[in-house]
């Protein structure tokens, strides 16, 4: 197994490089000016002058790359113009907000998700797989940021159940509870759409299991339906619907920028909405990078826990 | 030339097609909706509409219903339904455009990459698989962030960030592809790589182009309203459906309406094309089709009314009567098992020959009721287990029995083990299912086990997984498990067939032993007359369902009565004796959907004549306990005196 890990890690370096190529890249690509572009329409020539150098941008660009490289290793992402502070503290601090979001939200979609594709399986052409195949097609047809609308009608203007936005607790004030009841909402409406996906995969990923020779194997033992369900069968499922846990981490991930913005919720998300609105590129830079640095080590969790429930992937 | 069958299907079957499509009424629901949806987008500029952009201050926000404005008005005191009928154009016309752009970019370098394979495409693939590394609406954003906003640069943003889907699908598809004769036909007819890639290759990825499209042009909708949503995508006074939806979030708390009713669009319009894009996947993709994977039930379904049994002192192991299995599949009815009578002693060792899909492993599964459900069905005959109904018992009293009276050993060990448990653990699983021992006291008992089927160093292959072991080492576990608890029957279905020959005859050398230190009789099934004739004193021959011929196994051997039987053992390889023809017979097995009137193997027969096929023929005895299903066996001197 720390074989494997290191094999994994190892892996990582070139899609990191990549990752990073892209989003230096993002700068240069930027028709016009970049400094103009990033400092907006009011920005003083000597401004303008200033970032150039600042930014390396009079060199050539796998020089530019090396030091941008360098100074991102170094932990300095540049300053916001619009925020007037540095990029890194910023994308950092909205980057928590967004990781409880996102994180309860991966959280609940994926022990949703497989409950309903596991019942749906089992109780195939039954009125429940009948209703939750519905529900995920319904779901998956949601457009996320209109769902929020709703359910903002429903639980926060007529019956003021749940608060429709001002998620301020993790900067201090609120305690645990007001978390969780500010959470709640937007929660609910980012799960839903991988709720369904995983759902359905679960749902194929059983129906496929249950037709091995090992599950006849564990039948002609005299094992419980109960057992090869939940033991022999929703093991090997598992091993499959993993990967896509963690590429719906990525959909959530990108889906908080909706959310974000429907409950105003304090994170990387509407952070980015409001960069880009406001052409603060360096901002941009970082939360993008920050959150796919993210998405990259969360599928790699996902592919090591896919190889520690399935022992033929470790080599 | 061979062509895959989907592309078959596509290329020539196409008003079929459009029948089985319609045939899906889910699918028709979408395709229905879709097309209204469709049709309203295209004749905007000739319905009877409001203009979509004349606002009228003192109309501001009207309610649903009101005069001259059937959904109201917004902000600007613009035409709610005009501007949803304008919008849902731009929406249409840009996720469309996304989806063609990305499937035609997509598409092309998924075809390029497999054809050319080698670096070409280890470098297109590498840069696919960094674009993936992005979370997909961030990608779109930094596209939108680099270009812009602007439906234009949302439209190209959604579009880049789904080329990675096509292209990864094509590929896969046009590897395969690539590697097929009718390529290699092409290359070596002189075709250049172009005229191969788009005049060969082409047309069967087609089906995979179409679904890859269903299934994402949803999304792209969805997408492309989210950015307009955030203010990235359709800038004012141009309006779609996600535009709306973000200019009316700022009114919820005072008129929802004028966000509700666009998302109310979005959904419609995003759920007809899942439902379409759900029937077109199925139907030009049989794998992914959801009725097709159907879950077999814990037990195959008995329908027929089982006749009581009355106890009697001196039943046998196992007797099974006028046994009938079949599979139901669409219309077509398989009669895999049609009348079998088997009875096996106390110690005795039957084998059950015949060519793959004579009904002999449906057989033996029906016995446990482990034949899957649907699509077979037990439908006549009955099983006896030392006298006891195995076909009225209930559920818990077969599972009880199963692995602890009856156990099986089946064919490809792989396959038949659990690939994610220890084999000691699934080992001690298969004891402590039966007896009430503690985890400690059955791993002991599983090591005993594996020391009797000869296992060198039992305690630490406990810990292997199956994947770890030799072919003859996961079998030699399979029989380790199925030792497990006293069992009266083992059911051994073809437990050799999957191994080489030296393993071969080390299993069958075990069995043996096996059987003379416990008491177990065994129903031993097999291809192989030469296995089944190392291990069994009695053996029965099974053709298309039937038992043909049964009786002690070294009389058949010497002198087959059922042509059948001898042109089975005319297969057999003889040691020693390498110059003897080894005939394979000739014809097919007939087809268990339509069996023919008569002698099912009359059509293959040499001896067959008139009244082979029209007359039902039955199982008669011959000298010497023989049974025969032949009206002209090659035994008739003997008779049936």
């Amino acid at each position: 197994m720390p074989a494997y890990i290191a094999k994994r890690l190892l892996a990582l370096i070139p899609v990191l490089f990549g990752l990073s190529v892209i989003v230096f890249l993002m700068m240069a690509l930027i028709p016009g000016d970049p400094a103009s572009a990033i400092l907006g329409s009011y920005a003083t020539p000597e401004n303008v002058a200033r970032l150039n150098r600042d930014l390396g941008l009079d060199r050539s660009l796998p020089e530019q790359y090396l030091i941008w490289l360098g100074n991102l290793f170094e932990g300095d992402l540049g300053r916001s113009y619009s925020l007037n502070r540095p990029v890194l503290d910023e994308v950092l601090e909205r980057f928590s907000a967004t990781l409880i979001l996102a994180g309860s939200a991966l959280l609940l979609c994926s022990l949703l998700g497989l409950l309903a594709g596991v019942v749906s399986a089992v109780r195939q052409y039954g009125w429940a797989d009948k209703l939750i195949t519905l529900l995920v097609l319904v779901g998956i047809s949601t457009p996320s940021f209109w769902l929020g609308l709703l359910l903002i009608l429903l639980f926060a203007v007529n019956s003021q159940w749940f608060p429709a936005s001002g998620m301020y607790a993790i900067y201090g004030g609120g305690d645990l509870a007001d978390l969780l009841h500010h959470l709640f909402l937007p929660m609910l409406t980012l799960s839903v759409v991988a709720t369904g996906v995983i759902a359905r995969l679960t749902r194929t990923a059983m129906l496929e299991v249950l037709r091995q020779d090992y599950i006849r194997t564990a039948r002609a033992k005299g094992l419980s339906e109960r057992r090869v369900i939940y033991h022999h069968a929703f093991r090997v499922a598992l091993v499959s619907v993993i990967p896509v846990i963690g590429i719906q981490a990525g959909f959530v991930m990108g889906g908080a920028v909706y959310i974000e913005t429907v409950f105003q919720w304090p994170g990387i998300g509407s952070m980015l909405v409001q960069a880009i609105s406001s052409r603060d590129l360096l901002l941009v830079q970082g939360g993008v990078l920050l959150v796919t640095v993210a998405y990259v080590l969360i599928n790699l969790l996902a592919d090591l826990a896919q190889s520690l429930i399935d022992p033929r992937l470790r080599r | 030339m061979s062509r895959t069958a989907t592309a078959n299907g596509l290329a020539h079957g196409r008003p079929g097609l459009w029948r089985l499509l319609l045939n899906n009424r889910l699918a028709t629901l979408g395709l229905v909706l879709l097309l209204l949806i469709l049709l309203l987008a295209l004749a905007a500029p000739g319905l009877p509409l409001a203009d979509p952009d004349l606002t009228a201050p003192v109309d501001r926000l009207l309610p649903p219903l009101s005069p001259g404005h059937p959904l109201g008005t917004d902000a600007l005191g613009r035409d709610l339904l005009a501007r949803l009928v304008w919008g849902t154009r731009v929406s249409l016309a840009v996720g469309i455009s996304a989806t063609l752009i990305a499937a035609l970019v997509g598409s092309l370098v998924g075809l390029v990459a497999g054809y050319a394979g080698g670096r070409v495409d280890m470098l297109l693939m590498r840069a696919i698989d960094t674009v993936m590394a992005f979370p997909y609406i961030l990608l779109a954003l930094v596209i939108v962030a680099v270009l812009g906003p602007g439906l234009l640069n949302a439209l190209y943003a959604i579009a880049i960030v789904n080329i990675p889907f096509f292209a990864r699908n094509i590929r896969g598809i046009t590897l395969g592809l690539s590697r097929r004769e009718f390529v290699d036909a092409a290359r070596l007819s002189g075709q250049s790589g172009r005229q191969i890639l788009f005049g060969e290759i082409l047309p069967n990825v087609l089906p995979v182009i179409i679904i890859t499209i269903s299934t994402t042009v949803g999304w792209m909708i969805l997408e492309t309203a989210g950015l307009s949503f955030l203010g990235l995508g359709a800038q004012p006074p141009q309006a779609d459906l996600g535009s709306m939806l973000g200019e009316g979030r700022k009114l919820l708390f005072t008129t929802p309406h004028v966000s509700i009713i666009p998302g109310v669009m979005i959904f419609v319009l995003v759920m007809s094309v899942n439902l379409l894009g759900d029937g077109v996947r199925d139907l030009l993709d049989p794998r992914l089709k959801s009725g097709a994977l159907t879950r077999p039930v814990a037990r195959t379904a008995i329908t027929h009314q089982v006749p009581a049994v009355t106890a009697s002192a001196a039943a046998p192991r196992l007797d099974v009567r006028g046994l009938k299995t079949e599979f139901h599949m669409g219309r077509q009815i398989h009669r895999a098992v049609g009348g079998v009578d088997l009875r096996l002693d106390e110690g005795e060792c039957l084998g059950l020959v015949g060519e793959s899909g004579s009904g002999k492993s449906v057989t033996a599964l029906s016995i446990m009721g482990l034949v899957p459900t649907p699509p077979g069905r037990i439908v006549a005959g009955s099983a006896r287990l030392q006298g006891e109904e195995l076909f009225l018992a209930s559920d818990a009293r077969i599972r009880q029995l199963r692995g602890a009276a009856v156990s099986h050993v089946f064919q490809d060990p792989l396959a038949t083990l659990h690939p994610l448990y220890r084999v000691g653990e699934q080992l001690v699983e298969a004891i402590r299912a039966h007896q009430p021992l503690s985890r400690r006291q059955a791993e002991e008992r599983a090591e005993r086990l594996l020391k009797q089927v000869r296992i060198a160093n039992p305690r630490r292959r406990m810990h292997a997984f199956p994947h770890q072991l030799s072919g003859g080492m996961r079998q030699r576990i399979c029989i380790a498990m199925a030792l497990a608890n006293e069992v009266k029957v083992m059911i051994a279905d073809e437990p050799t067939t999957a191994l080489d020959v030296t393993v071969q005859a080390q299993i069958l050398a075990l069995l043996r032993q096996l059987r003379q230190a416990r008491d177990a009789a065994i129903l031993f099934i097999s291809h192989d007359f030469s296995v089944v004739s190392a291990l069994c004193e009695r053996v029965a021959v099974m053709y298309a369902g039937k038992i043909v011929e049964s009786g002690r196994t070294d009389a058949i051997l010497s002198a087959p009565a059922h042509p059948y039987s001898q042109l089975l053992l005319q297969c057999v390889p003889v040691l020693g004796d390498p110059g003897r023809r080894l005939a394979a017979i000739p014809g097919q097995p007939p087809r268990l959907h339509a069996l023919p009137t008569g002698c099912a193997f009359a059509p293959r027969c040499p001896r067959a004549e008139a009244d082979c096929r029209h007359l039902s023929i039955a199982l008669r005895p011959l000298a010497g306990g023989r049974w025969v299903r032949c009206l002209h066996p090659l035994l008739e001197e003997h008779g049936s005196a």
